[in-house]
């Protein structure tokens, strides 16, 4: 599903700042993947790459089989429409709509038509628990209601991956171990996710940890999320 | 660019900051409302002006014989001379762009009463014209006909009354056709009766006081010969008659041996001069405030694109969040503009529809006061303005979400997503 080969990126500020240093990556199809790492190794720029939010400066990443190099904006932005879906740790819902209008948002770009898309939102806030919050706006939301009309909004177009930077960030404990359970259970219908943490009891309820120092992969480990007991704190 | 289902996105992020899309918009709004208005009035008064001047053909031009001023060809000067009928025949010959053209003679009685019929007696002006007379003062022929041909040619006794003429010398609801009446003692029989188009611009005296007779019949039962003091002339609308008035005059000064350098043995009096400075001034009247309307939305419209910069500065998170989700440049741009375009045009709108509707209620006032010649007539601003001026509304919308549009794509997702 993801294949990175020797990407780097260097940002240019005031001085230059290499900070993915040739990294190599395979993430199959319904993989679930953490990337973990001290801050400012480089987490964020890898995952916007892989959400061709940014661009890198040498290698190959194949995404679905297709190579990601000096797409054009309008083919970066169909692409991220149809095979990404993206949660945040802000959340970054639109405050002037409503739960059901950020849902639907994605499916206005891809031209659904208003009736359409609404009828869908709702069935996703549905399926979160959230369908007497659809008329509610952001402000009027808890942090992990919140969380889960985002990631409603990140399934509604059906992508293949859903990428995740620190995706409970915000959230309390008792929160952050629903919205896990939510994404493991996205996964479990077979959707590909990468999920950026720092947080160890995140880390450990995914197949594969990757750990990040530096700019580059130092190790990847694996492991069985089946082991650790669900009712364990995370943080 | 414009897609309806859209228009509920906009219409969402214009209402979601009311006061300031209101002060946004009002720049605009003010702009058109001073426009219409402006616009409205400087055509009422026009309006006003063109009524008080209805029934006048603009390119008309009288002309009237006085002594001379230089001698010539061993006359002396000082001379009084006249013109014949047979000038009249020569300047049309010469000069194929005239329409109409007809001598007037004048009788100013010595007599009290002049006119009289059934012992009833008042003084009023006499003329004698020719039937193409119509065609130079257009007046509106009440009763009867105007003078023809056949008078001319033989002279015929008969005369037409103005109105005014009518009205006092006839019973209310009496027919005049027929009826002798008698002008400077002798006797004439009523043809018609016709009042003028208007009653403030007369050459001569106003049509309604005056009987008129047949030009021949005049100089024939008044001993007047074939003397012509004055006539009158209409030439196609395309030939201006400053454009031959002089080869005229010195046409006539040829023909009566008058030095072609005389400047008062014979005058003019050119009407579309008069009309030209009327037109010139409105045209200036009408530019002056279409450059204080379009100078008061250009402010108003480039208010609008300050305002949607900023706007679009404050949205940078909100932009960048529709980028990741998927939107293309094309969807961001269509959306500022439809912002931009919708804002614009509703004030427009708003603007154009109150200021036409106060020159509705206006018009209703002014047309209600019984004075018929007032100054100020039907003001509104013509149709053709008033889509000039919603074009000018679209176009200036769309103008001022181009700086805006072309800053929120440089808005790239990342932008959105980066923390802080
Ligand atoms: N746009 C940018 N321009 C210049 N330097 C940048 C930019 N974005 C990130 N960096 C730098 O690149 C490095 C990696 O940043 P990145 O955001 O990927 O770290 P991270 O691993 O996500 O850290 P954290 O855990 O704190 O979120 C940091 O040193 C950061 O300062
Ligand atoms: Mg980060």
């Amino acid at each position: 599903m993801i294949r990175l080969e020797n990407i780097n990126k260097t940002y240019f500020g005031a001085q230059p700042l290499h900070v993915l240093k040739g990294i190599n990556l395979h993430v199959e199809e319904g993989e679930m993947v953490s990337i973990m790492g001290a801050s400012g190794s480089g987490k964020s720029t890898l995952l916007n790459i892989l959400g061709i939010l940014d661009n890198y400066d040498t290698g190959d990443y194949y995404l679905n089989g297709k190579l990601v190099k000096d797409l054009s904006e309008n083919e970066a932005a169909d692409m991220r429409n149809r095979t990404i879906g993206f949660i945040f740790q802000s959340f970054n819902l639109i405050p002037f709509k409503t739960a059901m209008e950020n849902v639907a948002l994605p499916l206005y770009y891809q031209n659904v038509s208003r009736k359409k898309r609404n009828n869908l939102a709702l069935e996703y806030l549905e399926r979160f628990g959230l369908r007497e919050w659809a008329d509610h706006y952001p402000n009027e939301l808890s942090g992990g209601q919140k969380q889960r009309v985002s990631m409603a909004r990140a399934l509604v177009t059906q992508p293949k991956i859903i990428l995740a930077d620190e995706p409970t960030g915000a959230l309390d404990s008792k929160t952050s171990a629903e919205v896990m359970q939510i994404l493991r259970e996205v996964n479990q219908s077979g959707i590909t996710m990468v999920i950026v943490t720092h947080e160890k009891g995140i880390a450990l309820r995914t197949n594969k940890i990757i750990h990040l120092k530096d700019g580059v992969i130092e190790n990847i480990e694996i492991n069985n999320p089946d082991l650790i007991d669900f009712n364990t704190e995370i943080k | 660019m414009f897609d309806f289902d859209g228009l509920n996105e906009i219409w969402q992020t214009i209402t979601r900051n009311k006061t300031r899309s209101f002060l946004t918009a009002f720049g605009v709004f003010w702009g058109i409302f001073l426009l219409v208005i402006l616009s409205s009035t400087g055509n009422g008064f026009e309006n006003g002006l063109m009524k008080q001047v209805e029934g006048v053909t603009p390119n008309t031009a009288f002309f009237y014989t006085s002594t001379t001023s230089e001698p010539y060809k061993g006359y002396q000067k000082g001379r009084s001379w006249t013109m014949q009928m047979s000038d009249l025949e020569a300047i049309r010959e010469a000069f194929p762009c005239i329409q109409a053209i007809s001598p007037e003679s004048s009788l100013w009685s010595s007599e009290e009463k002049n006119v009289v019929y059934n012992s009833r007696g008042e003084s009023f002006s006499v003329k004698g014209v020719m039937p193409e007379y119509n065609d130079i003062q257009k007046s509106k022929i009440l009763k009867g006909r105007f003078i023809n041909d056949t008078d001319i040619a033989s002279c015929r006794k008969v005369c037409l009354l103005g109105k005014k003429v009518y009205e006092t010398m006839f019973e209310k609801g009496e027919d005049p056709l027929g009826k002798m009446v008698r002008v400077n003692g002798i006797y004439f029989q009523v043809v018609g009766v016709v009042r003028s188009y208007t009653e403030n611009v007369n050459i001569n005296g106003t049509i309604d006081e005056s009987v008129l007779l047949p030009f021949t019949t005049m100089q024939q039962v008044y001993g007047m010969g074939d003397k012509i003091y004055f006539f009158a002339l209409v030439a196609d609308d395309d030939t201006p008659i400053s454009s031959f008035e002089d080869d005229l005059k010195l046409l006539i000064k040829e023909r009566h041996d008058i030095a072609p350098t005389d400047e008062t043995a014979i005058e003019s009096f050119n009407l579309s001069e008069i009309f030209g400075a009327f037109k010139g001034m409105f045209l200036g009247i009408h530019i002056l405030i279409w450059i204080v309307g379009l100078g008061t939305l250009m402010s108003g419209i480039i208010g609008v694109s300050n305002i949607m910069l900023v706007t679009v500065k404050e949205r940078t998170r909100e932009i960048g969040v529709r980028r990741a989700l998927g939107a293309k440049p094309k969807n961001i741009i269509s959306q500022v503009l439809s912002e931009s375009l919708l804002l614009t045009v509703l004030a427009g709108l708003v603007g154009m529809c109150i200021g036409v509707g106060i020159m509705a209620i206006v018009a209703m006032i002014t047309s209600s006061m019984p004075s018929s010649d007032t100054m100020f007539q039907d003001p509104n601003m013509g149709f053709g303005a008033a889509v000039t001026a919603t074009v000018i509304i679209i176009v200036s919308g769309l103008l001022a979400g181009v700086l805006p549009a072309w800053r929120a794509i440089q808005i790239k997702a990342i932008d959105a997503i980066r923390e802080e």
